[in-house]
C-alpha cells in the first residue's frame, strides 16, 4: 500500500500526527539519557591520561554533532519551503533553529568545560570550537532575521535564503578556520581516539541517540505551536479540543 | 525605441549610484573617517610597543574594513527602496542580476576601493614594513569586492526592517571570516618570510565565487523583502 | 467581492489583426497582506484599447492588486496571463511589456529631471537620448527645468518627471496607481490626453484614482474592491 506522503504535508494532518509522536521520542530519549549516562558515568573506567574529566565527551560530542547536522536539516527544510512554498517546510525551519543553537551553545559549554582542567584555560582557539562559535552565530543570525520581520511569508522566505547562503559557506569556513589553526599552531582537542573503552563507545552512541531523540521530540512540540500561532484564524484550528477548552 | 544592452544597464546603474554618491559626498567620507578613527584607537587601547602594534596591524585593519563596510552596506538598497527605485529596479527587463552587480561595484569603488588606498598610510603609522603593506593592500584589494558582495545579500534581506543596521552586520560578519583569515594571514606569511601565493589564490577564488552566485542570490533577496 | 468572472465568458476577441496585440487575463485571483484577505476569486480581462479603473475604499487592497500584477507580491491563488501565457514563465519578458507607476515617484533629489527620466528609461530597458527625453519633459510641461536637481521642484512636478517616463516607453501595459496625486487641473488634462493617445495605439491601462479622470471618446471599466 503506497503512502501518501504529501498528505502528511499539510499542517492540518501534520498536527495530530506530530501530537501522537511526540511522547514516543520524548519517553525513548528520556529512557536513552538515563541509559546514556549511567554507561557513562558509571560503567566506563576513567581514562588513562584525562582521569574523569574526559567524561564530559559524552555530552560535548553529541551536542556538537547534532548543531551542525541540525543546521542542515534546518537549510534543507527552509530550501524546500522556499522552492515549493510549502507552509510546514518553513515552519520546520523555525522549529528546529532554536534547537540547533542550543547544541551549539551546549558543545561550547561543555567545551569550556573541559578546556579548563585540560589545558588550565576555559577557551582555547581551536578549529573545532571557533567553528562551533561560528555555527552559533549563524544560527543567532536566521533566528535574528526571522524574527525582525513581521511578514511570516516573507520571514520565512528571507531566512530560508540566509540558511542557504550559510549552509553553502560552512564548508569554507571550516576549511579557512582550520587553515588558520594550523598556520598558528593552536592546540587542537583530542579526544582518546582510536584507543577507545567498548563502554566509551556504548555510552557515547547511547548519548548522541538519546540527543537526537530530544532534538526531534522538541522540534515536533515546537512546530506544534508555530501551526497553532500561524493558523489561529483558520476553521480546523478552532476546532481543536484543546483550542475549545 | 532603442533597447539598452546588457553592458549598457550594467554601466548605467554603476555611473548613476557613482554620481549619486559624489553628490552626497558627505555619506561617503563618513565612512572612511570612521575607517581611520577604528585604526586609529587600537594603538591607544593596547598601547605604542612598535612590537606588538606590527604583528596586529593586518588584524586591526582588516577588522576595521569589515565594520566600515557595514556601516555603508545599509545605504547600498535603502535609498533606492525608500523613493520607490526599487520597485522599478525590479521590473527590468533585462536583468535584475546584472543591474544589482552593477550596484555592488559601485558601492565597492566608493566604499572598499578607498580603503584600500588609504592603507599605506595607516600601515605606516603601525610601522609595517613596505612588503607587508603591499601584501595587505593586494588582500584588501581582493577581499572587500567580497565583503561588498556578501554584504549585498545582507543589505537585501534586511530592507526595510527596524534596526536593519545591526542585524545585517549580525547575518554578514560570519560569513566574511573566510575573507578575514586569508587577508590577515597572507600578510603574516609575508612577514615571516612564506610564500603568499596560497593565501591570495584562495582568496581569489572566493572572489570569483562571490562574483558568480552573489548578485543572482541578492536579485532573489530583494525580490523576496519587496512582497 | 466582485465578481467579474462573467467577462471571461465573453467570447475572447483578441484582436489579432497584426498578431502583435497581447492581452492581460486575471482569473481568480485571491491576495492577502498578513492574516487579512484583501480580495479573493477576482477575475477580469483586459484586451487591447481598454482602459479598466479600480475603485475601492482605502486598504480595500487597490495597491495590492495592482503591486500583483506587476509581479511584486505572489498571489495566494489564481493566476496572471500575458497573451495566453503565465506571467510567472515570462518573468522578464512581460517587464518588457508593461510600466508601473507607483505611489512613490522613483526619482532622486540630486539628479536633475533630465537625468532622472534619462535612468528610468534605462531600467526599463530603454536608450533614451537627451534630444527625446528634453522633448517629453517639454511636453510635461517642465520647459526650462530640465536641467536643475528635481529637489528643488514641487511635489507637483516631481509628478510629472515620474510621469515622463509613460512618453519615452513603448510598453503596451500602464499600471499607474494614483497617478494624479499632487498634479494641478492642467496636468490632469494632460494625463487624460497621454492616456487616450495610448489607449488608441492598442495600449492598456489599468489604474486606480480617487481624482475624476476624463479620458476624451472612451469607456472606461471599472472594478470595485470592497
Amino acid at each position: 500500500m503506497a503512502i501518501n506522503w504529501f498528505k502528511y504535508s499539510a499542517p492540518t494532518t501534520f498536527y495530530p500526527l506530530a501530537g501522537k509522536l511526540i511522547p514516543w521520542f520524548a519517553i525513548s530519549s528520556l529512557i536513552l539519557f538515563a541509559v546514556g549516562l549511567y554507561i557513562g558515568f558509571v560503567v566506563a573506567p576513567a581514562d588513562a591520561q584525562q582521569g574523569e574529566f574526559y567524561r564530559i565527551i559524552f555530552i560535548h560530542v553529541p551536542s556538537s554533532i547534532i548543531s551542525m547536522f541540525l543546521y542542515l536539516i534546518m537549510a534543507a527544510y527552509a530550501a524546500l519551503g522556499l522552492i515549493f512554498n510549502t507552509r510546514l517546510s518553513s515552519m520546520m525551519a523555525s522549529a528546529i533553529a532554536p534547537t540547533g543553537a542550543l547544541f551549539a551553545f551546549i558543545s561550547l559549554w561543555t567545551g569550556a568545560l573541559w578546556g579548563k582542567p585540560m589545558w588550565g584555560a576555559w577557551w582555547v582557539w581551536d578549529a573545532r570550537l571557533t567553528s562551533e562559535l561560528i555555527l552559533l552565530f549563524l544560527y543567532l543570525g536566521f533566528i535574528a532575521l526571522h524574527a525582525s520581520i513581521d511578514d511570516p511569508r516573507r520571514a520565512d522566505r528571507a531566512a530560508a535564503l540566509l540558511a542557504i547562503v550559510g549552509s553553502v559557506n560552512v564548508p569554507i569556513i571550516y576549511f579557512s578556520v582550520k587553515w588558520w589553526n594550523t598556520l598558528h599552531q593552536g592546540s587542537t582537542i583530542k579526544y582518546s581516539g582510536t584507543s577507545m573503552h567498548i563502554a566509551m563507545q556504548q555510552a557515547m552512541f547511547t548519548m548522541l541517540a538519546a540527543c537526537w531523540l530530544y532534538a526531534i521530540a522538541i522540534a515536533l512540540t515546537r512546530v506544534r505551536s508555530i501551526i497553532l500561532e500561524r493558523e489561529r484564524n483558520s476553521k480546523w484550528i478552532t476546532e481543536l479540543a484543546e483550542v475549545k477548552s | 525605441m532603442k533597447k539598452l544592452s546588457l553592458i549598457s544597464l550594467f554601466v548605467l546603474v554603476m555611473r548613476r549610484d557613482l554620481v549619486l554618491a559624489m553628490r552626497r559626498r558627505a555619506d561617503v567620507l563618513t565612512t572612511l573617517i570612521f575607517f581611520v578613527m577604528v585604526v586609529s584607537l587600537f594603538p591607544l587601547g593596547v598601547g605604542p610597543e612598535m612590537d606588538m602594534l606590527r604583528k596586529m596591524a593586518p588584524g586591526v585593519l582588516w577588522v576595521a574594513a569589515l565594520l566600515s563596510s557595514m556601516l555603508s552596506l545599509g545605504r547600498l538598497f535603502s535609498a533606492d527602496y525608500l523613493d520607490g527605485t526599487l520597485e522599478q529596479m525590479l521590473l527590468a527587463p533585462q536583468s535584475l542580476s546584472v543591474l544589482v552587480l552593477g550596484k555592488m561595484v559601485s558601492h565597492w569603488m566608493v566604499s572598499g576601493l578607498p580603503l584600500v588606498l588609504l592603507t599605506p598610510v595607516l600601515g605606516l603609522q603601525f610601522d609595517m614594513s613596505a612588503p607587508a603593506i603591499g601584501v595587505l593592500m593586494l588582500g584588501l584589494l581582493l577581499g572587500t569586492p567580497i565583503l561588498s558582495m556578501v554584504g549585498a545579500i545582507g543589505a537585501a534581506l534586511t530592507l526595510g526592517l527596524r534596526g536593519g543596521g545591526v542585524l545585517l552586520s549580525l547575518l554578514v560578519l560570519p560569513l566574511c571570516i573566510p575573507v578575514l583569515i586569508f587577508g590577515t594571514g597572507a600578510v603574516q606569511a609575508v612577514s615571516s618570510g612564506l610564500n603568499v601565493s596560497a593565501h591570495l589564490s584562495l582568496m581569489g577564488a572566493l572572489l570569483v565565487l562571490a562574483l558568480a552566485f552573489t548578485p543572482w542570490v541578492t536579485a532573489q533577496a530583494l525580490r523576496i523583502s519587496m512582497e | 467581492m466582485a465578481r467579474n468572472g462573467q467577462m471571461l465568458s465573453y467570447i475572447i476577441l483578441r484582436c489579432s489583426i497584426s498578431g502583435l496585440y497581447f492581452m492581460l487575463e486575471v482569473s481568480n485571483l485571491a491576495c492577502s497582506r498578513g492574516d487579512h484577505r484583501l480580495f479573493s476569486g477576482l477575475s477580469f480581462a483586459l484586451y487591447p484599447g481598454q482602459i479598466m479603473q479600480i475603485q475601492g475604499a482605502n486598504g480595500s487592497g487597490k495597491t495590492s492588486l495592482l503591486r500583483t500584477l506587476c509581479g511584486f507580491i505572489m498571489p495566494d491563488e489564481g493566476k496572471i496571463s500575458w497573451d495566453g501565457t503565465d506571467v510567472k514563465d515570462l518573468d522578464e519578458d512581460y517587464f518588457a511589456q508593461m510600466i508601473y507607476l507607483g505611489h512613490l515617484n522613483a526619482i532622486k533629489d540630486e539628479l536633475s529631471a533630465l537625468e532622472n527620466l534619462r535612468i528610468s528609461a534605462g531600467l526599463s530597458g530603454v536608450e533614451l537620448n537627451e534630444k527625446d527625453a528634453i522633448s517629453a519633459l517639454r511636453r510635461m510641461g517642465l520647459k526650462g527645468r530640465e536641467r536643475l536637481p528635481t529637489k528643488v521642484l514641487s511635489q507637483g512636478q516631481r509628478r510629472r518627471v515620474a510621469l515622463a517616463r509613460l512618453l519615452v516607453n513603448d510598453a503596451a501595459l500602464w499600471v499607474l496607481d494614483e497617478p494624479l496625486a499632487a498634479l494641478d487641473v492642467g496636468a490632469v488634462a494632460l494625463i487624460g490626453e497621454l492616456i487616450a493617445e495610448h489607449l488608441a495605439g492598442q495600449g492598456m491601462v489599468i489604474f486606480t484614482t480617487h481624482q475624476p479622470l476624463i479620458v476624451a471618446g472612451m469607456e472606461m471599466r471599472s472594478l470595485s474592491l470592497s
